[in-house]
């Protein structure tokens, strides 16, 4: 049931951060980042540039060095650890490691969150976790262990395990490095899906700039259960934005067709259609 | 030179304020018990053949080079007092923490340093668990019991392995004397500092071990690195505070 989209509130937003981990540079400099509800964002960027350190510092994991987090509308930049616990429960993430539990069963890995957050046994959530885990088709194999899987198919746990408690914010750690073509675009799919169905709030890390094509591009029509072009003038194509980071600095924002104008040699090397010729 | 110093003290500050958050978790909600019986498996069960094994032969090593110091002043009939002591205050403590660094520091740097580079340990606190409560205080609460327990056994199987030496192979004491003298040689004294020593090197062995594994960072090759670390760092860490426990003791 998708939620409604009607109060548009302010969900994410990062002010003039920096971060180091040592005094000669800076992993992290004076990045501002603002997510609205309904909002996507494709982050592109270099090996190395500080993505996985943004999200990080979105989710209360590292202590920037100078600026402010705010999320769901509080400055959560001081929260001491419990409190952070609070506010991490209504995102949901997926790390570019995976971070899925050797030690867990699929069905443990994902049933986690609500396990973990709300008290319930592993029994009551079952069928929930169940039916997250076919979602990503990945039904069969809820007695496996991670290590039992294929890179793909922990991609997926991980898809699964991010959403499974309906978070307001969704966030996706490269889901696609090192996937053949056509995993990456099922990938893709499921990503999509899941940003129709919970209408959450998404932002998606990425090396490829099909991925950022895609998201900008298609929607999951739950009728025909496939993806279809999104309409010029609907508001899910405003919301999406591309930001692309180069050495710690976010050097662009804006939208699809912008990112194809840039002239910019290094901003242009993540647009779709520049980059096919 | 600053700059020398710097890194050491980072992290010595680091392991002090990790043993404190660790320690305080002991009485705090959630407790982990599960995850504290099968830490006190690999820990405490996991090391009980090898730390046998050890004790006996340095108990009989020590009764062997004993049996011509003594036998040169004609006091053969002490060597079941200086097995005793030996062995309770300094070789049964050092040697067993010794061994379970080696087994267990490295261990637990190795399984936390992977967790942290497959960012399990992200995700840990991602989905709302605190990983110095899940992962931490279970490995200290499983060392600082097993490894007293440990050191007992060591203790005792050394005592045994010298009387092997001492009474059936050299015949340098009756049996009866060797038991007498070994017993009888043990002050409080001795019990308490050789029960301190393991509870102070279980602290060292867990915590540096944990420090150690969070802190990886850098791949794989980051985790060799760490369990390297962690295993030479509280070995040299074992050797300097037995140093200065025994100096305490040995003023009382
Ligand atoms: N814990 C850390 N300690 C020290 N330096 C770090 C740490 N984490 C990241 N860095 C450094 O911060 C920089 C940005 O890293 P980050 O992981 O954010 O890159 P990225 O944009 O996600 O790259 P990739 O696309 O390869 O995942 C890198 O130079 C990295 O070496
Ligand atoms: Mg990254």
């Amino acid at each position: 049931m998708p939620r409604a989209a009607t109060e548009r509130t302010c969900v994410l937003r990062l002010e003039n951060i920096s971060l180091s981990f040592d005094e000669e540079s800076k992993v992290l400099d004076n990045v501002s980042l603002e997510m609205w509800t309904g909002d996507t964002k494709i982050i592109l960027g270099a090996a190395g540039a500080g993505k996985t350190v943004m999200f990080k510092v979105a989710l209360g994991l590292l202590r920037p060095t100078s600026g402010r987090i705010y999320l769901f509308g509080e400055d959560v930049t001081d929260y001491g650890e419990n409190r952070w616990f609070d506010v991490r429960a209504r995102i949901g993430v997926l790390f570019q490691e995976g971070g899925l539990f050797d030690s867990l069963t699929i069905e443990e890995n994902v049933a986690y969150p609500l396990v973990n957050r709300y008290h319930k046994t592993a029994d009551e959530v079952h069928p929930e976790v169940e039916e997250s885990l076919q979602f990503v088709e990945l039904g069969h194999t809820l007695e496996k262990f991670p290590s039992e899987l294929s890179g793909g198919m922990r991609r997926r746990v991980g898809i699964a395990r991010a959403g499974i408690s309906d978070p307001d914010l969704l966030l996706y750690d490269s889901p696609t490095a090192g996937l053949d073509p056509i995993t990456a675009n099922n990938i893709m799919a499921l990503i999509i899906q899941e940003r129709e169905m919970r209408n959450a709030t998404s932002a998606i890390i990425s090396h490829r700039f099909q991925d950022g094509h895609i998201m900008a591009n298609f929607r999951y029509n739950p009728e025909s259960k496939r993806l279809e072009q999104i309409p010029d003038d609907s508001p899910l194509r405003r919301g999406t934005r591309f930001v692309v980071m180069r050495e710690g600095r976010i050097v662009f924002e804006g939208s699809e067709r912008e990112l194809d104008a840039s002239a910019d040699p290094y901003i242009a090397k993540f647009s779709m259609m520049r980059s096919a010729h | 030179m600053l700059d020398i110093l710097k890194s050491p003290i980072v992290t010595f500050q680091e392991f002090i304020l990790l043993a404190g958050r660790a320690t305080t978790n002991i009485i705090r909600r959630p407790f982990y018990a599960s995850d504290v019986i099968l830490q006190m498996d690999t820990i405490g069960v996991g090391s009980l053949p090898i730390t046998i094994l050890i004790g006996f032969f340095s108990g009989a090593v020590m009764a062997l080079q004993m049996s011509r110091a003594l036998s040169q002043y004609g006091a053969t009939g002490q060597v079941g007092q200086i097995t005793a002591i030996t062995l309770v205050r300094e070789m049964g403590p050092v040697l067993t923490a010794l061994l379970v660094a080696g087994r267990n520091a490295s261990g637990i740097a190795s399984e936390l340093g992977s967790m942290k580079v497959t960012e399990q340990i992200d995700a840990m606190r991602a989905l709302g668990t605190d990983p110095v409560k899940k992962l931490v205080t279970p490995r200290l609460i499983a060392t600082c019991f097993t490894l007293p327990l440990l050191t007992i056994v060591a203790d005792f199987i050394g005592i045994i392995g010298g009387y092997l030496v001492a009474v059936p192979l050299l015949a340098l004491t009756t049996s009866s004397q060797y038991w007498n003298n070994a017993w009888r040689a043990l002050e409080y004294n001795d019990i308490a500092q050789g029960l301190l020593k393991p509870l102070v090197f279980a602290y060292i062995i867990s915590l540096v071990g944990c420090l150690y594994g969070i802190r990886t960072t850098g791949g794989t090759q980051g985790v060799g690195r760490a369990t390297t670390q962690a295993v030479v760092v509280a070995s040299v860490w074992i050797f300097v505070c037995t140093f200065l426990i025994t100096r305490v003791f040995v003023n009382l």
